[in-house]
């Protein structure tokens, strides 16, 4: 057994040789992908019969002249020819600028700056907590199928599954906030203070990430279980249990690590579910994250801002699938990179 | 991320009073900040808070003083100006004359060369300022000494001091810079009685005193707007108690009438709602038609039931609050269906086997648009479309987006709004006059009529107050006898706020509210029982 450790890791490294070259082919891959999406917002962008000066001016758009507003789309450069409009965002894009957002009356790149990295927080967040509550429920469940905790977290499931998000979020708030007054209803922080401390940071996240967590819940929890049940049929790990080993070893060591390997596209897949959950749970909490501004900014045809958070978008999702393909070989010896 | 000065300071003068008030208990921080903070919530957030740019254009800005300011009910006082700006006897040219010694925030003395630059930033072309629209008679701004701001104007505008509630901005703060993309637009510096401390979009906007508020200090030691765009949400955070004030829709401010510690205020405004009635359709163009729907509609029922008791009828485009209301032209509240039929039967239009009216064998049918977006408008169109059904006229609602909206409004009915409580020229002009028809939204069902254009021009040439008042009596009772529209309801904007709060007056509100022009116009004179 102690002679296992560094072979294991030896055989590992070699499956993972071909890593670099498929990072480099994805990279390749990725290039035109983004291209692609961009050049699709701006197409869609064309066809959209809003204008955008109009959406600018609000409620003020009835006592605006139309020479007044087409003074604005003027300055903003919106009526130039498609390809015009494109070709400036692109060669904005590559001298690092990406544009002024006309919602928001800033640059994308300090829309993103403020905005990102909440969003990444709380998707984060409710990613890793997701994960781990569902692999250890999951294959609790499985384990004992059909007995009372299996069929209370399947009963569950069902009923989170069809539940809306944003009514998990105002029932939480009902409950935790307003009832129990343990946690606060909304916002960042608490809302006089003027710092962002991360305690307090902290304790105003933990109902949105579980919200989160817990509409997204369901799917994994019960793939988790289906999967292990399956797996605990297998020859190998039947044989494992015949072998002796405890029953411990064999649910995690052997049923499980089985499992996982479907389990690891699904979360590849899912991700974009997840990004979508959050914009409802944002709104529900008044998290200033990406999601507000995005619907914004699609209501108002600001195309700049929306061709910056559909690129990064993209960019999570195709470096989620290499890293999903990576695990997928690192864990499935089956798999080999470099053919 | 430390915290301000001023901040700190007040902490020090406050344990520095508690000190002292140790031992001599009677004595009291003297007039120092006695509310502490307060808390608003809001769902509306402006996108940019210069004045330029629309933020608090109508004053109660906070941040900001315009020339001139409006008082509870709606008055014009002098602020920045030291009295109400002189209207040449031509009405061409108008002179402002400063207040000495107002600083902005940022230290800076206020002279005649930031008003001239805020006027010119709202001219320039290429500023993306809406404003531009509303400024149009503007030729020039000069300032002749730095006390002294003149205004030219292409025509005589009655109305134009009300136009000078825009707040001042600092030129020195956008020299060498592009207006629309300034670092001021985010933290900008005003004479306001609140300075800006911190601005997260999306999230707040911290305001601290202005200690030296050029109109006395404030009484509390500062604001914090908090941005919920939910209703619900705003709502709930309201009860866990976060809030001090909310504005929240009419039926969830309802939850909170009789709640001990809270009160309810609903507020009257200038808001209407209404269905624009396109002369180009071949039915609403017959006055038989528009005369029937004004009758049948039950305003009152709207009133209660779509808007949850905070609202009033509405019978014309100048609220009842407005010293230029005409009170002849109100109806009645409730439907009355025995008017509406006599006036269809009259002008031949008779109940066909289905029990819609028929006329030369055209139905009275028409389709009403609404804002698919907008759930009021919605209830509004449903109702109406009930009513009218009980008077033989068939109405098909219709939830569009406006694009698709916009280019219908020539032949097809549509559920508008819009409306101001401080001069009846400044939308009604584009509203309902023929020279801009059809441009836009401006009287987009090609209303025309000699008698209204006339009474709305005299209305602005004019500055004899009771010309103006008579001009605009004419136009009303004009309106009501030709009814390019339904006037159908004014909306009440609906607040709640904590019991404890003292100094809360509120005053008739235009259609935009958000940090600027809410409830909370005079924040800086609110304070707090213990």
């Amino acid at each position: 057994m102690t002679a296992a450790g560094p072979v294991r890791g030896a055989r590992r490294s070699r499956r993972l040789a071909g890593a670099g070259a498929v990072i480099r082919r994805r990279l390749l891959v990725a290039v035109p992908v983004l291209a692609a999406t961009s050049a699709g917002m701006f197409a869609l962008g064309a066809a959209s019969p809003i204008d955008p000066a109009q959406q600018y001016a609000g409620a003020a758009a009835f006592t605006t002249s139309e020479e007044n507003l087409a003074q604005i789309r003027a300055n903003w450069g919106v009526d130039d020819p498609l390809p015009v409009q494109y070709a400036r965002w692109v060669g904005n894009l590559l001298q690092g600028d990406l544009g002024w957002s006309t919602s928001r009356h800033e640059p994308v790149t300090a829309v993103l700056a403020a905005r990102a990295g909440w969003t990444l927080l709380l998707v984060g967040a409710a990613l890793v907590l997701v994960l781990l509550a569902s692999l250890l429920l999951g294959t609790l469940a499985a384990y004992r199928r059909g007995g009372w905790f299996d069929r209370a977290l399947r009963a569950s499931a069902y009923a989170v599954q069809s539940m809306p998000v944003f009514w998990l979020g105002l029932a939480a708030i009902a409950v935790f906030a307003l009832s129990l007054g343990w946690l606060p209803a909304g916002g960042l922080t608490d809302i006089t203070t003027t710092g962002t401390d991360p305690a307090d940071v902290a304790r105003h996240l933990i109902l949105p990430v579980t919200v989160l967590a817990l509409s997204q819940a369901p799917w994994f929890v019960l793939f988790i279980r289906d999967a292990v049940a399956d797996s605990l049929r297998d020859d190998h790990v039947l044989a494992a249990r015949a072998r002796g080993l405890p029953g411990r070893t064999v649910l995690f060591g052997h049923a499980l690590r089985t499992a996982l390997l479907p389990f690891l596209t699904l979360v590849g897949t899912h991700l974009p579910e997840l990004v979508g959950g959050a914009v409802l749970v944002e709104t529900v909490f008044s998290l200033p994250g990406l999601g507000a501004v995005t619907v914004q900014a699609a209501l108002g045809s600001d195309f700049p801002l929306l061709a910056a958070t559909t690129l990064a978008t993209t960019v999570v999702v195709l470096t989620a699938n290499l890293l999903t393909d990576l695990g997928y070989a690192a864990a499935d010896p089956r798999v080999r990179l470099d053919d | 991320m430390g915290k301000p000065l001023s901040a700190r300071v007040t902490a020090l003068a406050v344990a520095t009073a508690l000190a002292v008030a140790g031992c001599s208990s009677a004595t009291s921080p003297a007039g120092t900040n006695a509310g502490g903070t307060f808390v608003v919530a809001t769902g509306g957030e402006p996108e940019t808070l210069n004045p330029v740019l629309n933020y608090g254009v109508d004053g109660g800005s906070l941040i900001f003083d315009g020339l001139v300011a409006r008082d509870g009910r709606n008055q014009l006082v002098p602020a920045l100006a030291r009295e109400l700006p002189v209207v040449s006897a031509d009405g061409r040219t108008v002179t402002a004359r400063l207040r000495d010694g107002v600083r902005f925030h940022d230290g800076a003395a206020l002279t005649a060369q930031d008003v001239v630059f805020t006027y010119q930033a709202v001219l320039d072309p290429k500023v993306d300022s809406t404003l531009r629209s509303d400024l149009d008679m503007l030729t020039s701004v000069t300032a002749p000494d730095p006390s002294t701001v003149v205004f030219t104007l292409k025509y005589a505008y009655a109305p134009f001091l009300q136009r000078l509630t825009l707040g001042i901005v600092p030129a020195k703060a956008f020299a060498g810079q592009d207006v629309n993309r300034a670092e001021f637009n985010r933290k900008p510096v005003g004479t306001g009685p609140y300075r800006v401390t911190s601005w997260v979009p999306g999230d707040r906007l911290v305001l601290a005193a202005n200690e030296k508020y050029w109109g006395g200090k404030p009484a509390n030691s500062g604001v914090v707007v908090a941005f919920v765009a939910d209703d619900n949400v705003r709502a709930q955070r309201m009860r866990a108690g976060e809030f001090d004030a909310a504005e929240l829709a009419p039926k969830l401010a309802a939850g909170f009438d009789g709640q001990p510690g809270h009160r309810v205020h609903r507020v009257p405004t200038a808001d209407y709602r209404g269905v624009m009635l396109p002369m180009g359709n071949p039915v609403l163009g017959d006055p038989a038609i528009r005369r029937a729907l004004n009758a049948a509609v039950d305003r009152q029922a709207m009133v209660t039931g779509v808007l949850g008791g905070a609202g009033e009828p509405a019978f014309g485009p100048v609220p009842p609050s407005s010293d230029f209301a005409e009170p002849s032209i109100a109806g009645k509240p409730a439907a009355d269906l025995a008017t509406a039929a006599a006036v269809l039967d009259a002008a031949g239009w008779r109940p066909g086997p289905d029990g819609v009216r028929v006329k030369d064998g055209r139905p009275a049918a028409f389709t009403l648009m609404y804002p698919a977006t907008d759930s009021l408008r919605k209830e509004l169109a449903l109702a109406v479309t009930a009513d009218a059904k009980k008077a033989g006229i068939t109405v098909t609602p219709e939830g569009l987006t406006w694009d698709a909206i916009t280019p219908r409004m020539k032949t097809d009915a549509l559920v508008m709004g819009y409306g101001t409580p401080y001069d009846p020229d400044f939308v009604s002009y584009k509203l309902f006059g023929s020279a801009l028809a059809g441009q836009g939204f401006f009287n987009p069902g090609r209303y025309v009529s000699p008698v209204v254009d006339k009474a709305l021009q005299d209305g602005r040439d004019n500055a004899d107050p009771a010309t103006r008042k008579a001009a605009y009596a004419t136009f009303q009772k004009q309106l009501a006898t030709d009814l390019p529209w339904v006037f159908l309801t004014y909306l009440q904007h609906t607040y709640v706020v904590r019991d404890a709060v003292v100094g809360v007056t509120p005053r008739v509100e235009p259609h935009e509210h958000d940090v600027a022009n809410s409830l909370w116009w005079n924040i800086d004179t609110w304070t707090r029982t213990s």
